[in-house]
């Protein structure tokens, strides 16, 4: 039976180190939407999310009454919006009311933020993918809850440079149309090489299309609980800081479990993933780069943080994939700079810079997320930030994102504020050296010689 | 059998176990197990308790066990047993 230490320590995870499940998202599929009329097929998409979605928050809020943990967000992931206006949206403001639909829908089923206004271009782009693109900046300025995602790469197909040229200068257009609020569409935009279908978390959720109807996938969080696991270990041998990792994610993907399993059977919806992802937020006490200090770095960024956070990423994964029946998604250590106060710190310490940051993405996922830059900053040097970071995720197998925000008006010195979870953000320098020439080419980068393995 | 767990922390007075064994009493709620200590002045009181003929919601009584904690000064939470039971048993 269980005893008053053990309800002791699950209430002190909750309570006082920010233990929670990020975010329950309900992965919907629009493939059967497809009309050749406009106003149908948006009549279409309006109904099946909020008929399908209808009971998502409340069950969530049910689920965190009876078990008593927080269940931070309820979101909704769609299939990509290329794919479902491709033929009958002819402009680029076609695609942009499909986003206003989706917008309303999110509102009046409550639901947070709704993914998939996105492209899968990989290798190529179709008509209705160069329009989907096109349409963002507008998309992400005229809408509140609607995040936006374009795969530009993967291993299996190499990195498609045509796009990747055109969302660096896409991302400057929704910094402009947003700029009196710090350039905020940006932060509702990621780029991706190797983008999983599975994925909860925002802003590059889409329901991908080798999945079903419709499917629950859970993220949880937890880094408060790591880093309080870790403080009474502190000064022990690498085997004893390995094994606190492995039990703490083991004991919070547990309750991801629970109530991803819940949240399905409520629903009458198929359980997909756990995300073991570790998500900080810019609360005190829920930073992944709290832990990396914990395990013994001044700031995240200095000497020895890519290796920690390997070591660290890696015992999230061995913990967690035993406590979950399917894991997906991410499933990695976020380092978001905004998102997490001991980021935040260490880029004002100078002790962190996006070089640094890329560097932490070869060992753990996303990507260089949530990165305040110069508005200044040129359309081929973002792009030229993407191509980097597109190439560690196809070479490694891995997923890669960038979230990238250059504050129009702001440079460095300057911040930004995103509120709520979102935070804020320092403005980071950037290199200053072109790479014009090189972004300029046309054409892709061709898959690497292991991905060839048949 | 639908098994919950009530945890209730707080600054020791008279009459805490008093009220809330009534509530529960009230809603057809059976207590399965008691275990209270107090650790310097404040009380720690774990219930494990069966709600099957409880004739409302979990979140009815987790909402109606918070508010009665907040009256006497302590806080009151009730939880579904699984929670624990996932996180600390394989």
């Amino acid at each position: 039976m269980i005893n008053l230490t053990e309800v002791y320590e699950t209430n002190k995870m909750i309570e006082k180190q920010n233990l929670d499940v990020r975010t329950i998202t309900m992965g919907i599929s629009l493939l059967d939407c497809k009309d050749e009329d406009l106003q149908r097929l948006n009549e279409k998409v309006y109904k099946r999310i909020t008929t399908a979605a209808k009971d998502l928050v409340k069950v969530g809020e049910d689920i965190s009454k009876e078990y008593g943990i927080p269940i931070v967000n309820k979101r909704i992931s769609v299939t990509p919006i290329a794919m479902i206006g491709n033929g009958v949206c002819k402009t680029p403001e076609d695609f942009v009311t499909l986003a206003h639909t989706l917008d309303k829908a999110a509102t009046d089923v409550g639901v947070n933020l709704i993914g998939g206004y996105s492209a899968l271009v990989s290798k190529g782009m179709t008509k209705a993918d160069e329009m989907l693109i096109a349409s963002i900046p507008q998309a992400l300025k005229e809408t509140e809850r609607v995040c936006s995602s374009v795969n530009v790469g993967s291993t299996k197909t190499g990195i498609n440079m045509d796009a990747v040229r055109m969302i660096g200068s896409m991302i400057k257009e929704t910094a402009e149309l947003t700029k009196e609020r710090d350039s905020i569409g940006c932060m509702k935009f990621v780029v991706f090489c190797n983008a999983p279908d599975d994925n909860p978390f925002m802003a590059g959720a889409f329901h991908g299309v080798t999945e079903a109807d419709e499917i629950i996938n859970v993220g949880v969080s937890g880094p408060g609980v790591v880093k309080s696991a870790l403080e009474e270990v502190r000064g022990e041998s690498f085997e004893v800081l390995c094994e606190t990792i492995k039990k703490t994610a083991f004991k919070v993907t547990r309750v991801g479990q629970l109530v991803a399993k819940e949240a399905s059977e409520r629903l009458g919806v198929p359980f997909g993933i756990v995300d073991l992802s570790l998500a900080p937020t810019p609360a005190v006490g829920d930073s992944v780069a709290d832990i990396l200090c914990e395990i013994g770095l001044e700031y995240a960024g200095a000497p020895g943080t890519t290796a920690a956070l390997a070591l660290l990423n890696d015992q999230v994964k061995k913990g967690g994939v035993m406590a979950s029946s399917y894991v997906g998604g991410l499933s990695g250590a976020f380092i978001p700079v905004s998102e997490d106060q001991g980021m935040i710190d260490a880029v004002e310490a100078g002790a962190l810079t996006i070089e640094k940051l890329e560097a932490m993405t070869c060992v753990c996922s996303v990507g260089l997320d949530m990165i305040a830059i110069p508005g200044d900053t040129s359309a081929s040097t973002i792009s030229g930030i993407i191509a980097d970071e597109m190439a560690i995720g196809m070479v490694n197998q891995k997923t890669t994102a960038v979230r990238i925000i250059p504050a129009v008006g702001k440079k460095v010195g300057d911040k930004v504020e995103f509120g709520g979870l979102f935070g804020y953000a320092p403005i980071m320098p950037v290199n200053p050296f072109s790479c014009e020439a090189f972004i300029s080419r046309k054409g892709r980068i061709p898959a690497p010689i292991h991905s060839f393995k048949n | 059998m639908k098994k919950s767990i009530i945890t209730v922390v707080g600054k020791d007075t008279v009459g805490i176990i008093a009220k809330v064994c009534t509530y529960l009493a009230e809603q057809k709620i059976n207590i399965l197990d008691i275990s209270q200590t107090i650790v310097d002045g404040y009380f720690n009181m774990m219930m494990i308790v069966d709600t099957a003929a409880a004739p409302v919601e979990h979140s009815v009584l987790a909402d109606a066990l918070k508010s009665l904690g907040e009256e006497i000064g302590v806080t009151i939470n009730c939880q579904n047993e699984e929670i624990f039971d996932m996180m600390h048993r394989i």
